[in-house]
């Protein structure tokens, strides 16, 4: 096929199911967050509120577009699009899958391979922090000034140390391509074991993966590193002045950091596409079996569920069951097995963020910074070493 | 497409570049600054040098010039006023500043062989498998004395702002 088509439409599609994942993923934080507090959540507009974020949006999208006076026009509405558009930008080399064959046509399922992909993804993120610097300065306006501060030294600071944990894992797998860092952990140790970087011989990158998971939490701004939002100190930080469509932008890419940084952590520590154990011991009914037990812990809370939830989540449930036996093709199985394994892995990550952000309080400035440059660093450093070594003594 | 995508951000670059002095505003100035830092990449890019084009934007966009914006941020430096200058310097420094440079590229051409000159699409050394074996084979010692000079940069500044503090 056409190469310009082929990637035409791999790109809508992409695109497509990102939005509709920011979109929701809004939705599952409110839940489970809801849940945390043992609250409902929102469960107003369609069943269980699964309406909510298409509501949200339209009120979004027909609130009054304020522009605050003395604000420096230009920056002002050329930060917003500078944030959202730096954070899309990221997923293009991400890999979700292996080669697929779909009448007749080969392809990857990943947008683009580029041999510097990690290199990219780190250069780009790098960028991110214009954004809300921008957003800080050209409000003309002392919160979102300092949260702008803030958020540029916390960014800073917490990008060494993902660095050099990610520069550990490419001593592992010796190239700076996301899909040839995924290829490389498709052994299996002893026939079952994964050899993802995360167990990896001849040094497991355990303290690696946490190190790199606590620094994206404050490379996203996210709690516990909320601090360039931190609503009893500074209002809501960067974004004060921001209402409208303007201020969704802004939410919409702190979203999509998130899902660009645990797709990156899935593909660099936790192999990615590949299943947990190989295809010979069954891997590829995993995800029939995980539709089947979510439609059937559904069906089940639907019997003993009040009026209006009974039939919704029985809906839910059949709708499972069926995901469930469409796994069971052995079409679809080939196909949608090495998406199951990468989506499952996102997701988890994600409900990760989710659930810390239900759990911990906020830290203090300047233990933020002190356990960035005390803690995290040195971990990171000696962690590199250790591996260096050992990865020179063995190979 | 290579001499067309050439011509698209060497002249970003230019633009962007002019735009650093022309601009009052010391924002404008830095953000015009990273635009050159990009389009800079993007010809590295061009020219095969993928890990130097990304390492340009890691290093120079992303970590140098944030250090620049947050620098004039906190200053609150406002716009700059123009002073009238005198009307001699406005008149001929455009001029002499083309033949500057003119006359700059006249004997880099003359003085750079001809077979020696950058062609696009032919130069494939530059992956991070070359570089690396580059910097610890034949410029080890350049390497290691430019790791040392930084060192010495962040002692220093680290004793500088001790001093500082007392």
């Amino acid at each position: 096929m056409n190469f310009y088509l082929l990637a035409v439409i791999k790109a809508a599609v992409v695109a497509g199911v990102l939005m509709l994942t920011l979109l929701y993923l809004q939705w599952v934080e409110r839940k489970v967050i809801a849940h945390i507090q043992v609250r409902l959540g929102p469960y107003r507009v369609g069943p269980h509120g699964l309406l909510q974020p298409i509501a949200d949006t339209l009120k979004l999208l027909t609130k009054e577009d304020l522009l605050p006076p003395g604000v420096n026009r230009f920056y002002f509405i050329l930060a917003p699009f500078l944030a959202i558009t730096l954070s899309l930008v990221s997923i293009a080399v991400i890999p979700f899958g292996p080669e697929i064959r779909v009448a007749g046509v080969a392809t990857w399922l990943q947008l683009t391979d580029l041999n510097i992909g990690v290199i990219f993804v780190l250069a780009i993120s790098s960028l991110t922090v214009y954004g809300i610097v921008l957003a800080g300065w050209s409000s003309n306006s002392k919160y979102p000034l300092l949260g702008a501060l803030r958020s540029s030294a916390q960014m800073i600071s917490y990008e060494l140390p993902l660095g050099v944990t990610v520069a550990a894992v490419l001593l592992l797998s010796n190239s700076l391509s996301l899909r040839k860092i995924v290829e490389t952990q498709s052994a299996f140790y002893g026939g079952f074991f994964p050899a993802w970087n995360l167990f990896r011989m001849p040094f497991p990158q355990v303290f690696g993966f946490l190190v790199f998971l606590i620094a994206v939490f404050a490379e996203t701004n996210r709690v516990p590193f909320d601090l360039p939002e931190a609503e009893s100190e500074l209002v809501a930080g960067f974004h004060t002045e921001y209402s409208s469509m303007k201020f969704a932008a802004f939410f919409m890419a702190e979203y999509a950091n998130m899902v660009t940084v645990t797709c990156m952590a899935t593909a660099l520590f936790l192999g990615g596409w590949l299943p947990l154990w190989p295809v010979s011991l069954g891997s590829n009914y995993a995800p029939a079996a995980v539709f089947a037990l979510a439609g059937a812990i559904a069906i089940y809370s639907g019997i003993e569920a009040r009026q209006r939830d009974r039939h919704s989540l029985q809906a839910f449930g059949a709708l499972f069951l069926a995901a469930g036996a469409l796994f069971l093709v052995p079409a679809v199985q080939q196909l949608a097995a090495p998406l199951f394994w990468f989506l499952a892995k996102t997701g988890v990550l994600l409900l990760l963020f989710i659930w810390v952000r239900g759990t911990l309080p906020r830290f203090r400035y300047d233990q933020l910074m002190r356990f960035a440059w005390g803690f995290m660093f040195p971990v990171a450093v000696a962690n590199l070493m250790i591996t260096g070594l050992l990865v020179a003594l063995v190979g | 497409m290579d001499p067309i995508l050439f011509l698209i951000f060497a002249s970003i670059a230019v633009v962007c570049g002019i735009n650093v002095v022309v601009q009052t505003h010391p924002i404008t100035s830095a953000l015009s600054l990273i635009g050159v830092m990009a389009s800079l990449a993007m010809l590295y890019l061009l020219l095969g040098a993928q890990f130097i084009a990304a390492a340009q934007v890691v290093v120079y966009a992303g970590a140098i010039m944030v250090l620049f914006v947050f620098v004039i941020m906190l200053l609150n430096a406002g716009r700059e006023r123009k002073t009238r200058g005198s009307f001699l310097p406005r008149l001929i420094g455009p001029p002499l500043l083309i033949a500057l440079l003119g006359s700059v590229a006249f004997v880099i051409l003359r003085v750079v062989p001809h077979d020696a000159v950058v062609k696009f699409g032919t130069y494939t050394g530059g992956t991070v498998e070359n570089l690396g074996r580059a910097i610890f084979t034949t410029y080890l010692w350049p390497f290691e004395i430019t790791s040392i000079l930084v060192l010495i940069a962040i002692v220093g500044a680290v004793a500088l702002a001790y001093k500082e503090l007392d």
